[in-house]
């Protein structure tokens, strides 16, 4: 029974499975009607692929069989079958049936012994082999499951537009009715919530179970609506499973169960082809024939049937079966690693229809079975390497990252947290300063600077998504944009740098190095497939997440450009080599900037000392200027605080690490399942928060705040109820983004001239007073001209120098300069060198 | 006489017969481990094992015990393998074996679908000599060892040692290693003619690791010595990349585990199984054992430096008796860098004090005790660098001369990236073992343009400096490795590259021929004089250091006072250095907590430092 290539290895788990022998299926007499089902029959052996027998079951077989499961009632003759009938069933490859057939091993086995336990009186009760698995229990328990199950709380995607309140699988098996898609997606914690003990059977022996739900669901499918027409028979394909969520928790335990891991997909091979029934055809009397392939092997017909000439029979390839087969390799997610370790790569194989559904770089969820398989050295030797080659069959694939197209993928990250953890991190939120413990706990090692680490705590936090595609608005930003400007050396780079190491999607960029490409996104051509591929850059990688750029006026203006679409749009449109898209950036910018002059000048606004352009710096939520505050009280805590670092022990340090991890998961849940909605009190508040930010102004002739600010007091005071697990924004959550957006100003858009707070230097980039300063130079220098009479031209120098002495107030060459290109834009003069001329 | 070495000839004997009286309880695993640690603990028995390091490969019996010293270079993905088997021979007697610390099955059939069929799982470590490691390392910890191979009788022949290092280091293991051969002569002289056959000492043993097409993927360029797969039984998840080891184990070169590529092509058109691999996949995780020998994992010590001349795990205890003399050895290390840096003795102390710093601690991001050093004012057209680089490698266990030309920045692969075909990380300079010095030459940089992997290795050079870290490439993604890399910066203006602290060199002597005077300061220095030399800088970099409350409250004094007078002279970064070179000057004088002499010496030292730099930067500000 043994063939040299591809041994029938048996799986190495440890518990040990009995199997039955096939050579007793062998007389099965094959009903004429079921071309493909009837063939498999020889090959598959008791515990594989139910619904493959089902013909046979009803004909007279062998009351020894351990085909002959199930309880007497499901083999009732005469129940409306026809439609499964006239279905094909698909070989299912993923349940590996062809290459697991199992062994015999009749002499230290005796067949009838081990293979169906009858138990107590009631009736036969048998059981699958190796399994404590009936089928006829469990297909009824799964047929009432589809039948009964309702799921009023489900937010899964797939669920969208369906009847929450009925059955979920009857609708869905209506849905297959009308898409014609045989294929029925089961979530396994359904199943659990439902009847943990078949959950447990799914899990355990899903080689076994699968069948029997596909033999449940197509029954149920065809009683339902006799009349539909699939392709083929309908396919269970569970997922979800809880068992394993991790690709380093896999142990030798898992094997032959269903799992469920997570994790990218670094390469996927060509498409094999795998033989599933050769066709032969002898060359004498052209006779056909057909032969499975069994356990990896054609058993070539020496001798034709019909004729009796040996070695006549021919493989025809263009008649034989084949079934696709891909082989994914499969990497461990980057944060479920532990630090200073690799990742570990799966092999997975995808079967049929799952073929070329993934492709390198996606994040996925597969469920599958994990297999092991020992390996030969050499096909000659009996000698086998200790070692298993282990692969999981996918039976399911789920991609993470297609779903963050849509929306945060909520399913996904919520269950990494235990009900511990949640009660752990709710009792936190409970704390009436929790608000002030979690920016204190954000980046210890930097010191001080409070407003500041608010502020960042709130952008971890980010706003609420608001969509307004219906109005015509388009999605409303709910990513709060921070840019630190300061001197140098007042540790930006560290707080940025903490940030890309606490946040799951955090990019961690330099304005110096990054290009527009490396930014955005180019297309590129794969040397291997000649396919143009969309690469992504830092700002689509960290969507979702926090793009921190560090030294953001070193960055090109070219450069710069591209973040203009991303800080309010929060999409990046491409237009590339015939590939024309829009993707999503929706990234918080933490952003980075040191003055233009080394050291920051007091007496210059923000604009003219970072040099950035208004129409970006409008676009941060909030401005931080991080200066060296150069007060002896603050000069102690600071050396207090930086020897502590340098002393301090082990288990404060320890203790430190344990905060970053809690501070990791509050966000994460935070983000994940609180949504903070306005309550009508905070809108009130709201308003008359922008309405008293515009009558400052209005008073000295001037606006002090745009629509844009009103939109991020409410980004800050939804990401503050955020920070409080709060459903509602209430007005202390508009209070404190009042008060920090307020911080924020007074640091950064405080006219040096006048030291009131003017938003247009931030939105026009220069504060109403030096424009009104400038008009009134130009005014003077006109008047200047004119009084001068009818001279056609004049020497730059002696104007200035006439005005300078002119005028009361200093006038310096710059405010010169802009005067005259004040009155060179009114078409009033032209300057031509050293040269004055009027027009 | 021949018992004693059983355990070290013929571990899987031992391993079999725990496994036989255990009675298929599961304890007999634990029971091995134990049985080994006891063994190598009992009077210096590590040291009789032969070491693949130094040994090679072709000498060693397979299947016996051997050590490795080596730093894990990638992590494989974890392998099921049959913990307990049963086979069938033709008699059809089945037997129940081990598959433990083995490769290959061994006799007969084998029964997959046995009730006694236990799985197990273990790690497979692909390792290699600690990267840069310094001859002298080499040398030392080699010697005595190698001498007293039990299993063979090959006798290493080094041409390439001094005689001075001859006489200092032999007098005591060459008595022993007289007795071992002799020993090992008796038991295995009837067992092995061949071996003995083959006893001629080959003049170049070195040579012969390295005959290989194989790309054995080593850190820095023109290493040589074994590469090893190691497989891990027990708390893989405790060993990290990068991590030093000092392995037990027992080591596996059947010529069965390669896999010739001819044979399998023709195979895997049946097999199905075949195609998870690729043909690069297969010769990175299956390559030839005469070149890759797999080793057993029985045991593994974690090294937390190699400097052969400390014992591996410095204890204070240790430290502080070798420490006593410690002040005469800084004073005669201190005049002979000084001589070393052309009498530049403010160079020479800021040198001393990076050579023993060390990254002991993270806050958040922020490395801790790290002390990258930039020397400015290198002379740009003598191959001073290349002497000082040889000087420093003298001194330390591991060291590696990075020269920045723009070729190398532009060619050499520094950050290690995933291979996603052959599924190995492919390393790069930058992945290095803790405390390896790395001796960045900036005067090699000449003007050019750097293309965009010159770029990178920059930005690379510059995070491996700021956040001790490398970003390895995973194509993907990015993944952080911290790590712990002593960076010394020879430039000749002020480096492009980010540093803690910049010394402007500046010679007092001008020798008329450089290298004549540099040979002649490294010739007068007794070899003795290098050993406590190197474990002074070992020692003191182990140093616990503590800061009283009072010195703390003196030093947040300081700062205020300070700042008093001119904000701008002391930022809070120049109070981070400040701390770090008070740490590091209190360490060089083996003072284990800081004093408020040692507060007020940091503080001149960096003020002399300072000052030298503005004046330089006043000076070049005035030549143009």
């Amino acid at each position: 029974l043994l063939n040299v290539h591809e041994d029938p290895l048996s799986p190495p788990s440890q518990r040990s499975r009995a199997h039955d022998t096939s050579t007793e299926l062998q007389p099965m007499p094959t009903s004429p009607a079921m071309d493909t089902a009837a063939q498999d029959v020889s090959l598959f052996s008791s515990p594989m692929a139910p619904h493959l027998f089902y013909p046979v079951l009803q004909s007279e077989v062998d009351a020894s069989s351990p085909l002959m499961y199930g309880t007497p009632s499901s083999r009732v003759e005469g129940t409306p079958r026809s439609g499964i009938r006239g279905t094909p069933a698909r070989q299912r490859a993923d349940l590996g049936s062809v290459r697991k057939a199992p062994q015999v091993d009749m002499h230290s086995e005796p067949v009838s012994e081990s293979c169906c336990h009858s138990e107590q009186g009631a009736g036969q009760r048998l059981v699958i082999w190796g399994t404590d698995v009936n089928v006829g229990t469990c297909k009824e328990k799964f047929q009432r499951f589809l039948q009964q199950f309702t799921a009023p709380n489900s937010r899964e995607e797939e669920n969208a537009g369906l009847d929450l309140n009925e059955p979920l699988y009857m609708q869905k098996l209506d849905e297959i009715s009308v898409v014609g898609e045989p294929v029925l997606n089961v979530n396994c914690s359904h199943i659990q919530t439902f009847d943990a003990d078949l959950y447990r059977q799914l899990i355990c022996y899903p080689q076994e179970v699968i069948p029997t739900f596909d033999m449940a669901v197509n029954e149920l499918f065809f009683d339902r609506l006799p009349d539909s027409v699939l392709e083929h028979q309908i396919q269970v394909r569970p997922y979800s499973a809880l068992k394993t969520r991790n690709m380093r928790a896999l142990n030798p335990e898992d094997i032959d169960q269903l799992i469920t891991i997570s994790g990218m997909v670094i390469r996927t091979s060509q498409l094999i082809p795998e033989m599933q029934e050769a066709f032969f055809r002898c060359q004498v009397c052209v006779f056909n024939t057909r032969v499975e392939v069994d356990r990896g092997r054609i058993a070539e017909p020496a001798v034709c049937r019909n004729c009796n000439t040996t070695h006549s029979m021919a493989l025809v390839h263009n008649r034989s079966a084949f079934s696709d087969k891909q082989m994914i390799k499969l990497q461990e997610s980057p944060e479920d690693m532990p630090a200073g370790q690799t990742p570990h790569t799966t092999v997975v194989y995808a079967h049929n229809d799952l073929v070329d559904k993934v492709q390198p770089g996606d994040r996925i969820n597969i469920t599958g079975i994990y297999r092991a398989a020992p390996m030969r050295l050499n096909p000659r030797q009996s000698q086998v390497k200790s070692v298993y080659k282990t692969h999981i069959d996918v039976i399911h694939f789920r991609k993470t990252d297609e779903k963050r197209l849509h929306g945060l993928d909520e399913d996904g990250e919520q269950k990494l947290f235990t009900k511990e953890r949640v009660a752990m991190l709710k009792e936190l939120a409970a704390k009436p300063d929790v608000y002030e413990r979690l920016s204190s706990a954000l980046a210890p090692s930097i010191y001080e600077h409070e407003d500041i680490k608010k502020g960042i705590l709130l952008q971890l936090f980010g706003g609420t998504r608001k969509d307004f595609t219906q109005t015509g608005r388009g999605n409303f930003r709910a990513e709060i944009n921070i840019l630190l400007c300061g001197d140098p050396g007042t540790s930006k780079s560290q707080l940025l740098q903490y940030v890309y190491n606490l946040v799951p999607r955090g990019q961690y960029t330099s304005g110096k190095g990054s290009s527009a490409v490396g930014l955005t996104a180019y297309v590129m051509k794969d040397p291997e497939t000649r396919q143009l591929v969309l690469q992504t850059g830092a700002l689509v990688l960290s969507d979702n997440g926090i793009c921190c750029i560090d030294e953001f006026d070193k960055m090109s203006d070219n450069t710069r450009s591209v973040l203009h679409e991303v800080m309010e749009q929060q999409t990046l449109s491409i237009a590339k080599a015939g590939i024309i898209c829009q993707l999503n950036a929706r990234t918080s910018v933490l952003a980075a900037a040191n003055p233009v002059e080394s050291q920051w000048n007091p007496k210059k606004t923000t604009i003219e000392n970072i040099q950035l352009p208004h129409t970006l710096l409008s676009r941060f939520d909030l401005i931080f200027l991080m200066l060296d505050p150069q007060d002896e009280a603050y000069d102690r805590r600071l050396a207090h605080h930086l020897v502590a670092l340098y002393y301090q022990s082990e288990e404060q340090i320890e203790e430190e690490h344990l905060d970053m991890a809690v501070l990791k998961d509050y966000i994460a849940f935070a983000r994940t399942s609180v949504h903070p909605r306005l309550s009508e009190e905070a809108s009130q508040a709201l308003i008359e928060a922008y309405v008293d930010m515009r009558k400052i102004g209005s008073g000295r002739g001037m606006v002090s705040a745009y629509p844009r600010q009103l939109e991020s007091l409410i980004r800050l005071a939804e990401a503050h109820a955020k920070v409080r697990f709060s459903s509602k924004v209430e007005s202390i959550d508009v209070e404190e983004a009042k008060r920090l957006h307020r911080e924020a100003l007074k640091q950064s858009a405080t006219d040096p001239r006048t030291g009131f707070v003017d938003i247009s230097i931030l939105t026009t980039g220069m504060s109403a007073t030096a424009r009104k300063r400038k008009e009134e130079v130009a005014q003077a220098l006109k008047k200047l001209i004119q009084s001068k009479g009818k001279t056609p031209a004049m020497k730059y120098q002696q104007l200035f120098d006439d005005l300078r002495g002119q005028s009361e107030a200093a006038i310096t060459k710059d405010m010169f300069d802009e005067a005259l290109r004040a009155l060179a834009d009114e078409d009033y003069l032209t300057v031509t060198g050293k040269t004055v001329r009027l027009l | 006489m021949p018992t004693v070495h059983d355990w070290i000839n013929n571990p899987l004997a031992v391993v079999d017969g725990l496994f036989a009286q255990s009675n298929s309880s599961p304890d007999w695993e634990k029971k091995v481990v134990e049985y080994f640690k006891e063994k190598l603990k009992l009077n210096d028995a590590h040291t009789w094992v032969p070491s693949l390091n130094d040994v090679p490969l072709y000498y060693l019996k397979p299947n016996s015990l051997v050590k490795f010293r080596c730093m894990v270079q990638d992590m494989f993905d974890p392998e099921f393998f049959m913990g307990v088997y049963e086979t069938n021979d033709l008699t059809s007697n089945s037997k129940v074996k081990c598959g433990k610390y083995k490769d290959i099955t061994v006799g007969g059939q084998v029964d997959f679908n046995s009730r006694n069929t236990v799985t197990s799982e273990r790690q497979t470590f692909y390792c290699v000599p600690i990267p840069g490691e310094s001859q002298w390392a080499k040398e030392i910890s080699f010697i005595c060892q190698a001498r007293v191979v039990p299993s063979t009788s090959y006798v290493p022949n080094r041409h390439k040692r001094s005689y001075e290092e001859d006489d200092e280091m032999d007098t005591q293991p060459q008595q022993l290693k007289d007795v071992r051969t002799q020993s090992s002569a008796e038991s295995h002289g009837n067992t092995e003619p061949k071996r003995q056959e083959t006893e001629a000492p080959s003049h170049d043993s070195s040579s012969a690791h390295c005959t290989s097409s194989l790309d054995l993927n080593f850190p820095l360029p023109g290493e040589k010595g074994p590469a090893c797969l190691v497989k891990v039984y027990e708390d893989w998840d405790g060993f990290k990349l990068n991590d030093m080891l000092e392995v037990f184990g027992i080591l596996s070169v059947d010529p069965a585990l390669s896999v010739i590529a001819d044979e399998r092509e023709a195979s895997s058109l049946l097999d199905p199984t075949e195609v998870t691999e690729t043909v690069e996949e297969q010769r990175v995780h299956s390559p030839p054992p005469s070149l890759v020998p797999r080793l057993h994992m029985l045991y593994a010590q974690p090294l937390v430096h190699n400097n052969p001349l400390l014992p591996s795990s410095s204890e204070q205890s240790y430290l502080s008796s070798v420490l006593g003399e410690l002040a005469s050895v800084r004073a005669e290390l201190h005049t002979y860098l000084t001589h070393v840096l052309m009498g530049d003795s403010l160079a020479a102390e800021y040198l001393i004090l990076h050579l023993i710093s060390n990254v002991y601690s993270r806050r958040d991001v922020l490395p801790l005790g790290k002390f990258t050093l930039n020397l400015s004012g290198c002379p740009h057209s003598s191959p001073y660098t290349e002497h000082l680089y040889k000087v420093i490698q003298q001194l330390v266990p591991s060291s590696y001369r990075l020269c920045m030309s723009l070729h190398n920045m532009n060619n050499q692969r520094m950050v290690p990236r995933k291979d996603y075909t052959a599924n190995r990380l492919v390393s790069g300079t930058l992945q290095l073992a803790n405390n390896t010095s790395l001796f960045l030459d900036e005067t090699q940089l000449e003007q050019g343009q750097l293309d965009a992997t010159g770029v990178r290795n920059i930005t690379a050079l510059g995070n491996l400096i700021s956040w001790q870290k490398v970003d390895y490439d995973f194509n993907y993604h990015q993944m952080e490795f911290p790590c712990n890399i002593n960076v010394l910066i020879t430039s000749e203006g002020r480096s492009l590259l980010p540093s803690d602290s910049q010394v402007n060199l500046r010679p007092t002597l001008n020798p008329p021929n450089l290298e004549e005077y540099l040979s002649a300061v490294q010739v007068a220095q007794v070899p003795s004089q290098f050993n406590k030399y190197r474990i002074y800088l070992s020692g003191a970099r182990a140093l616990n250091y503590t800061i009283s409350d009072e010195i703390t409250k003196a030093v947040e004094e300081d700062f205020v006072e300070m700042r008093k007078d001119d904000p701008q002279s002391m930022s809070a970064e120049d109070l981070h250095r400040l701390l770090v070179v008070a740490r590091l000057l209190s360490l060089s004088h083996g003072q284990n907590t800081l004093s408020r002499d040692g507060w007020m010496k940091a503080k001149q030292l960096e003020a002399l430092r300072i000052s030298r730099t503005q004046q330089q930067k006043s000076l070049s500000g005035n030549e143009p």
